[in-house]
């Protein structure tokens, strides 16, 4: 048995080391550590509940837009506020852009420059990959970074600017649209579906999106000239999908609508759809560097960071926390929301090898195809003239629940108002959920799960099976250690 | 010129605006070609574990040349000055460590954001992180490298404060560097570079008609003026951002919400709710920073008086109630 840390974890969205103990050229143990804690939580306390706007946003620069659509959602929970058509079209919008810019920098700057290293030359396809994904230099940067660039004026329309836009409020969105906005916003759209139609995926989004089974998905790659097909051959190459499998329960706060009218539907997958019911969640910090206390509900749930001698909880790892779900570890991310929502493709993929490297980066690029001509006719259904905010009332006392898919999965933040300001503010990201640490129970989170198996080199440093599998989550550490 | 990278306490918003910069070819590309190699970045470059470990331990050590440190995000100086809050992952050593032994060995040091410049948000509420920026704590002088540093080039931390970052003002500063086009004298009394923050907010104010008749919105989306009700402060903040549209047509007040002057350092705690303008006897106590307040509130006295019934009542509609008509028509 040798044990191995690998840090500092390159191309994941803030700090992450990943300790593995090695057994037989397997990991036969790993342990996730986020090593940086924030304080965002104790810094909402007896704040202005909408201060939260400002602040939220400022825990991940990724997820920006994610975290402030969750907290309008939870201050809206805590008044009774409904939003305008507009104002929710609009958020739709701008989330959308967010969630889908998120998906590309994850595909082209995180995941596929591993391809390009010089441990796989020597692979058919390793002299594409790296003319095409090598980082900072690859040719694909050239066209996917003037792409997502002019994709984002969509925040610019919209949201002001991104990341960190005050855009987003309980009541709807601060900037109504013009008519010749509409126009304009739809020019942006249909610039940016002809990169994805040209060099993403090389065909129609519609006929991406119909693609139902792993056979018609293998046949429609077969040779085509776009970077999709480039990932599934090598995906297909190096068995990605036999790579990373983790609980196979997938939670999903559904994503693009209100309450229970989603585009991508809210539920928990385990086998087949299930309801998902929040007040089945509580967090654990058994092997977090925070003061002891049973696992709560996050409405009574706290926040207290060690400060003195850590050596006093010597089984404490990391600053996340281990978020359950009815007790249980969950996965959730874009495949886990493709899979409660029902496409048939992920579905399929899920059924034949469970959760896994390939599925995940497939998930989200199936998504992209999705999202975009959601997009087309959210804008198209802009009505200017009529409100986009309805204007929010400060309660006395409150609790609120917001629940968003942001980029990564399941999203929630759950507040507290007394005396009109806020008395708690607890916030689950999606890598919280990803990224936990063993419970009370000793039961290893999702990732430390997914990388049990994996092989390791005997000259590996940092193993590249297992690097693959982290960034197939696309972990975002600085919203874990909020 | 060769740049080293490093993330420390931040949200990496920095990082993604600046992904976002308006190029034909791509940030990268527009780096490249003005003569700077990133030579590491925990978000961007291949290297990962041992990999990145032994390249920043080179560069402490001095065996391995490089020109401009970035930071981006505070640094944590807590639990107890221990720096144990962040622990460069696989290094066992606090962040702040590693920075002190970069900074040092850099001919320039360029703090990218609030955070890095000034301790930003997550220095806000009490601080429990211990959070500072590189050469202030806040307003005051001192922060983690203290008051006296200088990078080899003889300059003092140079503080691109905003949060986040716009894209151009990073690479508007590297490009200079690269060109020898940036000394002492083009930094702000706070060290930000003079090019964007000798500007207003309030330059190129898209609100500028309610404004001037103190035309007013009274709740988020409404068109007037932000100045009186809703918390804004382009009149006060050293930006360029609306003469320096933000994903190339936005910016805070064209999306319809207050500036909270987030390249000023403190901006995280302004003592009252962000989106509420605090007032003495009705008037703004956050009058623009060099014009002599009784004239201001004679003026607006004045212009409230004046104001045409078209800007009266688009200012508290989300879109023009009352259009511009022809002169000499009604």
């Amino acid at each position: 048995m040798r044990r191995l840390t690998v840090g500092p974890f390159n191309r994941v969205e803030g700090d992450l080391e990943v300790t593995l103990d090695i057994a037989d050229g397997r990991v036969a143990s790993a342990r996730v550590n986020a090593s940086l804690y924030r304080g965002f939580e104790q810094i909402l306390l007896g704040k202005h509940p909408l201060d939260a706007l400002v602040i939220v946003p400022r825990i991940c620069g990724i997820c920006s837009v994610s975290q402030s659509a969750t907290a309008a959602a939870a201050l809206a929970d805590a008044s009774g506020l409904t939003m305008p058509p507009n104002g929710r079209l609009a958020q739709n919008l701008i989330l959308a852009c967010e969630n889908v810019a998120d998906h590309l920098t994850h595909f082209y700057l995180f995941f596929m420059p591993d391809f390009a290293r010089e441990a796989y030359r020597g692979c058919a396809w390793h002299a594409a990959a790296e003319s095409r994904f090598k980082a900072t230099v690859g040719d694909s940067l050239k066209e996917m970074l003037p792409a997502r660039a002019d994709f984002l004026r969509v925040m610019g329309y919209l949201a002001g600017k991104w990341p960190h836009s005050l855009a987003l409020q309980p009541g709807g969105t601060t900037r109504a649209v013009t008519p010749t906005e509409i126009v304009r916003l739809l020019g942006v759209l249909r610039e940016f579906r002809r990169f994805l139609e040209t060099t993403l995926f090389g065909d129609a989004l519609e006929n991406v999106t119909a693609l139902a089974d792993p056979a018609a998905l293998a046949a429609w790659a077969d040779g085509r000239p776009s970077d999709f097909a480039r990932f599934l051959q090598i995906a297909d190459d190096l068995g990605l999908a036999g790579m990373g499998r983790a609980t196979d329960l997938f939670v999903s706060h559904g994503a693009y609508g209100a309450g229970d009218d989603h585009l991508f539907a809210r539920g928990v997958w385990d086998g087949s759809v299930e309801a998902f019911d929040h007040l089945k969640v509580s967090e654990d910090v058994a092997h977090a560097w925070l003061l002891d206390a049973a696992p709560l509900h996050p409405l009574q749930g706290e926040t207290r960071p060690l400060s003195g001698e850590f050596s006093d909880k010597a089984a404490a790892y990391s600053w996340c926390k281990a978020p359950r779900y009815g007790g249980r570890v969950v996965e959730t991310g874009a495949l886990a929301r493709q899979v409660v929502a029902g496409h048939l493709l992920l579905r399929s993929l899920v059924a034949a090898d469970g959760g896994n490297v390939k599925a995940r980066v497939v998930a989200r690029l199936l998504e992209i195809a999705l999202i975009v001509p959601a997009m087309e006719s959210w804008v198209r259904a802009l009505m200017p003239g009529q409100s986009f905010c309805n204007q929010w009332q400060l309660p006395d006392s409150a609790t609120g629940v917001g629940l968003v898919e942001a980029a990564r999965g399941a999203l929630g933040h759950w507040l507290r108002i007394e005396r009109g300001k806020i008395a708690s503010y607890q916030i689950i990201a999606p890598t919280t959920w990803n990224f936990s640490p063993r419970d009370a129970a000793g039961t290893p989170g999702a990732l430390e799960q997914a990388l049990v198996g994996l092989p390791v080199g005997e000259s590996e440093s940092a193993p590249l099976a297992v690097q693959h599998v982290v960034r197939s989550f696309d972990p975002c550490m600085v919203c874990t250690v909020h | 010129m060769k740049l080293l990278w490093l993330q420390a306490s931040g949200c990496g918003g920095c990082t993604q605006s600046l992904l976002g910069a308006e190029n034909r070819s791509g940030v990268f590309a527009q780096l490249a070609d003005s003569g700077i190699e990133l030579l590491s970045h925990p978000g961007l470059s291949e290297s990962c574990g041992d990999e990145s470990l032994s390249l920043l331990q080179a560069a402490a050590d001095g065996l391995l040349d490089f020109d401009i440190l970035c930071v981006e995000g505070a640094l944590l100086r807590g639990p107890n000055g221990s720096g144990r809050f962040h622990i460069l992952s696989g290094s066992g050593l606090p962040m702040i460590a590693w920075v002190q032994r970069l900074a040092v060995r850099a001919r320039y040091v360029i703090a990218v954001g609030t955070c890095t410049a000034y301790g930003g948000v997550n220095a806000a509420g009490d601080n429990v992180t211990e959070a500072c920026g590189l050469q202030f704590d806040g307003n005051e002088r001192g922060g983690l490298l203290g008051e006296d540093f200088l990078s080899a080039s003889g300059l003092p931390v140079i503080n691109i404060a905003g949060c986040p970052i716009h894209a151009e003002w990073v690479v508007d500063t590297l490009c200079s560097l690269a060109l020898g086009a940036l000394g002492e004298n083009d930094l702000d009394a706070l060290q930000r570079p003079r090019f964007y923050a000798e500007q207003l907010v309030h330059h190129g104010c898209p609100k500028n008609e309610f404004y001037e008749f103190k035309a007013s919105a009274q709740k988020p989306s409404d068109l007037g003026c932000l100045m009186e009700n809703m918390g804004c402060k382009g009149t006060q903040a050293h930006a360029d951002c609306n003469t320096r549209p933000w994903n190339g047509v936005g910016s805070c007040v064209r999306g319809g919400f207050p500036c909270i002057s987030c390249t000023e350092p403190g901006f995280e705690e302004p003592g009252h709710p962000f989106m509420e303008t605090p007032k003495i006897a009705g008037i703004p106590t956050g009058l623009p920073s060099d014009m002599p307040k009784a004239w201001f509130v004679a003026l607006a006295a004045l212009s409230k008086s004046a104001t045409p019934k078209r800007v009266r009542d688009n200012a508290v509609s989300d879109h023009p109630l009352t259009v511009l008509k022809k002169p000499g028509k009604k």
